[in-house]
């Protein structure tokens, strides 16, 4: 279950309590995020909608661990994250994140396999059960047959689903997507989107995903808002209720 | 390492960048060990000047001489073992270019002063008695391509109107280590007495002694000088690394000027691979972001910008000295006359190997420092 009143029963997979985060820019401070609420569970997949410089991507990189909050906190499988030093949020990235970006970010000079296997040498898996777990991770999004390809021999589609096999390859706590199919056709939006609930119907990955697209967002379990600094579920947002449970 | 693949990928990503840096690297290491073997052949009298010897020259300079008779007056001194004493000859074979250090040289005391220098006895005993007889360095025996039994022509003016010294090579001198000196000639002193004007007769231009202790240096070179101070030939007594560096120093500052070129291809070197390696961290920047991103630690992300310049620099490095390996026999034999034979000594090899390592981390650390503190959520906004 999804809740945005911090009334959560504190076994939630992802707890945020009062969450808030304030940019200086040129002497003026912007807040982006207001003492903002969220329990997601386990398995959860939920989608993150809002305007441009609404905080939904400061959102996600509070929750990968990718920046700092100004106030509040954010307990993740009961690691509480603000608090940890530049290196031990480091390696809590490493175990608990799988990042998907919208522009893949693959390495050019590396190929499919050396791309998904980038995770794995942080790991003290030996090279015999990084092949391994490299080849499950390419043949869930299909591309076994691919895994000798650079990035530019791929198409975008076939470059998101590298960008996803490596997010999945070390079994993440949890995956963060950034505009997954804000590059692609619709086509291949689709797909994209297909293999990411196949991930979390089939695998049980917990999935939270920004994106413009309410078409792609409409596929998410439930749909958060971003306005103003808060979270709005979706069907609340038109009653203009700001808070509360979300079944 | 695991990392390893992904350092070794970066390297080549961009090919034409990496042969022209590693090129620039190889050329500013020629130079480099060049400058370094140059400077190394001005120091090598130094450094393999014996601590045991001292050389005694006229006060006034190595231009004027002193009397012969000098030689048994310092032998008593207590503390002298061998005294022996030399002549700038200067003498020209063949043509003006063809020169090479030659010595008027005393053959009863000179291998006694000189034990590192090795001549076959029957050669030796020949040129002993043989008043017209010579003895050249391997070395000058092998450019000139003369063997023993060769009557060598050599054109002096230094001594009187020009004149052609007909002499005998009665044998050829080697040095017992790799870097001794094998570019000598030596003429008997009794020809040369014979044959100058009376201004000249009976003098030598700077006496050699060996003592029978080093810590004796001292006691015996004052002992040497107030012996002659007030005489018509007043001396300067010194160790002979004193003389050698002196001697050195009569071609300019050459040390000065060998750092200042040599600073010079560093820094030159410090800013193409720094430039080089910022360029290259900075068009990848969101690459790098991404692996810290999935967990890769600060550190790992210098160490491979710096393993990378370290590589670029490394081959470079390698590439450069092995073409300076291969030229520098060739320019010491266009030079031999004008400088000491250049010799790239194992100890130089490591030591510009060292060097391009040095500059190769140097040159990383800034943008490597910059990757390292860069904030991932800044690098990917900018993608």
């Amino acid at each position: 279950m999804i809740r945005v009143d911090g009334q959560g029963n504190g076994k939630s997979l992802i707890q945020v309590r009062g969450l808030s985060k304030t940019y200086r820019r040129g002497g003026e401070e912007i807040q982006v995020l207001q003492r903002l609420n969220l329990d997601v569970d386990k398995g959860d997949f939920v989608g993150f909608m809002g305007p441009s410089g609404s905080g939904k991507t400061t959102l996600l990189n509070l929750l990968g661990g990718l920046d700092v909050p100004t106030q509040g906190s954010i307990t993740v499988d009961g690691d509480e994250i603000t608090h940890m030093s530049g290196s031990k949020l480091t390696q809590w990235r490493a175990r608990h994140v799988g990042f998907i970006f919208q522009m893949y970010n693959l390495i050019p000079v590396l190929t499919a396999f050396q791309n998904v296997e980038l995770p794995l040498l942080l790991t003290k898996l030996s090279k015999a059960e990084r092949r391994k777990h490299v080849e499950t991770a390419l043949s869930v999004v299909g591309l076994t047959n691919r895994m000798d390809h650079y990035p530019r021999q791929l198409s975008g589609g076939q470059e998101q689903r590298v960008t996803i096999a490596r997010a999945i390859v070390s079994d993440p706590t949890f995956l963060l997507c950034d505009e997954p199919t804000g590059d692609l056709d619709r086509k291949s939006a689709d797909d994209i989107m297909a293999l990411i609930e196949e991930l979390v119907a089939n695998h049980g990955k917990t999935v939270l995903m920004v994106t413009h697209d309410a078409m792609v967002a409409a596929r998410a379990h439930t749909t958060l808002h971003l306005d103003k600094g808060v979270l709005v579920e979706a069907s609340k947002l038109e009653q203009g209720v700001v808070a509360g449970g979300v079944a | 390492m695991k990392f390893g693949s992904l350092i070794f990928a970066n390297l080549f990503r961009k090919k034409i960048r990496l042969i022209l840096t590693i090129g620039s690297f190889a050329i500013s290491l020629i130079l480099f060990t060049f400058l370094a073997v140059v400077y190394s052949a001005f120091n090598r009298g130094i450094e393999i000047a014996g601590a045991d010897r001292l050389v005694i020259e006229n006060r006034v300079g190595l231009m004027l001489t002193m009397p012969v008779s000098y030689a048994d007056q310092v032998r008593a001194i207590p503390g002298v073992k061998y005294v022996t004493h030399d002549h700038w000859f200067g003498g020209v074979y063949q043509e003006e270019k063809n020169f090479f250090p030659q010595f008027v040289i005393d053959p009863e005391n000179h291998l006694k002063v000189y034990p590192e220098f090795v001549v076959p006895d029957d050669q030796w005993n020949t040129f002993v008695k043989d008043q017209q007889g010579v003895i050249a360095g391997a070395k000058t025996a092998k450019r000139f391509g003369w063997k023993v039994g060769d009557r060598i022509p050599i054109k002096n003016s230094l001594y009187g109107p020009t004149k052609t010294w007909e002499l005998n090579l009665d044998g050829i001198y080697h040095a017992k280590t790799a870097d001794g000196d094998e570019s000598q000639f030596w003429l008997q002193w009794k020809n040369f007495d014979e044959n100058v004007p009376a201004a000249v007769k009976s003098t030598a231009g700077w006496y050699i002694l060996r003592l029978d202790s080093p810590d004796d240096a001292v006691r015996v070179a004052k002992a040497i000088d107030a012996k002659y101070a007030n005489s018509s030939w007043e001396t300067k007594t010194e160790t002979e690394s004193a003389f050698q560096a002196g001697f050195a120093k009569q071609f300019g500052n050459i040390e000065f000027l060998i750092l200042s070129i040599g600073s010079v291809v560093f820094f030159t070197l410090l800013l193409v691979t720094g430039n080089t390696m910022a360029i290259s961290v900075r068009e990848r920047i969101s690459e790098l972001a991404v692996l810290k991103a999935i967990g890769v630690r600060d550190g790992s992300v210098l160490f491979m910008v710096l393993a990378e310049s370290m590589l670029i620099a490394f081959f470079g490095g390698v590439f450069g000295l092995l073409l300076a390996w291969a030229a520098i026999p060739a320019m010491s034999a266009k030079l031999a006359g004008f400088l000491p034979p250049l010799i790239l000594s194992k100890t130089l090899l490591s030591f510009g190997l060292l060097f391009a390592v040095f500059v190769g981390v140097t040159s990383g650390l800034i943008p490597g420092i910059g990757a390292m503190r860069m904030r991932v959520v800044n690098a990917l906004r900018r993608v």
